[in-house]
């Protein structure tokens, strides 16, 4: 029988009240404001389920909720591959090793709204390095402000930048956890590169790649600062992802019910696929295929 | 008393948000009121993973909420219905999930 002390639990007070303050009492309030109508402090109606309805028949969200969708799976498509690739080119050992994982992680050292300026000037056609070489070198009609798919690349070709240095990390740990006789098992079968890479290293990063799938997932389902700084969700609607048609609602019409009612959807469909990666993780090490 | 409920008025606080919000004040102490009597035992049912008393209530509650959205955001009718379909789902996962 094992003793248990349960006074340890007052040790994780301190945590409980400060997450309280800054994350359960606005939850609450969110949830209060999703079934009211706020006209000010002290001004409020109670409309019941009328903001859910709204936002949920909302075109314009289903619009942005699709894009962001898109978004992610693009996101998903092109920085996994490319961070397995890029990890699988790094050499293993030395001061070399060292010197690329340096320069591969400095994307991630930059912060959101300085990596979004970045982009915004190097877009340019005017005065940025890449939108003058678009546009004047190869010829290209390319204007981020304008064109849809234009502005839709950039926030792309952002991200891909941004993040795929922590995909690179996380794969380039996971391979050098591979112990050497897997390796030398395969010499000895005089495995081709393909089957070792299929049949070894693969499986052996199916844990971090879940994680770097999780992760980016949610960051770029959740992306708001970069593609505000670059093209504030234009032109029209072509960049406007979740986050910032939620505070574009909430910030710049003030109308506070339905941004809640917007959040608390959000909310839901977030803990829906943590929850699914989640679940997926735990169970990795029991599934048959390892 | 009052200064205590004005200390709290910034909350914008109503009668169903509060019962809801008992309600899983309620849910949280009676299973962990469940969880110290009778330790959770995964087991493994018709969801894809093995899972405790608390992952099937979390999985139900999940259902149950987007059950009642997707009424609300898809058909006219009232919303009783709705609730009532909830219920049997989570009585189903809560049971056999």
């Amino acid at each position: 029988m094992k003793t248990t002390n349960h006074r340890a639990w007052l040790l994780v007070l301190p945590v409980v009240i400060s997450v309280a303050f800054s994350a359960i009492l606005p939850l609450i309030t969110v949830i209060n404001y999703s079934v009211q109508d706020i006209f000010g402090p002290f001004q409020r109606v109670f409309v019941g389920g009328e903001w859910f309805r709204d936002t949920l028949r909302d075109s314009e969200l289903r619009g942005a909720f699709f894009r962001n969708l898109l978004f992610s799976a693009e996101v998903l498509l092109l920085e996994i591959p490319l961070g397995v690739a890029v990890a699988l080119a790094l050499p293993a050992k030395g001061w070399r090793a060292s010197l690329s994982l340096v320069l591969v992680a400095l994307p991630l050292l930059i912060p959101w709204n300085v990596v979004g300026t970045i982009w915004q000037i190097f877009g340019r056609a005017d005065i940025g390095l890449g939108g003058f070489f678009l546009n004047n070198t190869l010829g290209l009609n390319y204007n981020y402000t304008n064109d849809p798919f234009d502005a839709w690349m950039t926030v792309l070709v952002m991200d891909i930048w941004h993040w795929t240095p922590l995909v690179v990390l996380l794969c380039y740990a996971g391979l050098r956890a591979i112990p050497e006789a897997y390796y030398q098992a395969a010499r000895i079968d005089a495995a081709k590169p393909w089957a070792i890479f299929r049949y070894i290293q693969l499986p052996r990063l199916r844990g971090v790649l879940l994680i770097a799938l999780l992760l980016r997932f949610m960051d770029s389902f959740l992306i708001y600062t970069e593609p505000f700084v670059v093209t504030g969700g234009g032109p029209g609607n072509a960049t406007t992802f979740l986050s910032i048609y939620l505070s574009k609602l909430a910030v710049g019409q003030f109308d506070l019910g339905p941004a809640a009612a917007f959040s608390l959807i959000y909310f839901l469909i977030i803990q829906i696929f943590c929850f699914i990666f989640y679940t997926m993780i735990l169970n990795l090490g029991k599934g048959p295929a390892r | 008393m009052q200064s205590l409920a004005a200390s709290f008025e910034w909350m914008a606080w109503t009668r169903p948000t509060a019962i809801f919000l008992l309600g899983i004040v309620l849910l949280l102490v009676v299973m962990t009121v469940l969880g110290i009597r009778y330790p959770a035992v995964a087991r493994k049912g018709f969801l894809p993973m093995a899972t405790t008393r608390g992952d099937r209530l979390y999985v139900g509650l999940l259902g149950v909420a987007v059950i009642n959205l997707a009424w609300l955001g898809a058909t006219e009718l009232t919303q009783g219905w709705a609730v009532a379909i909830a219920a049997v789902w989570l009585i189903v996962v809560l049971r056999w999930g």
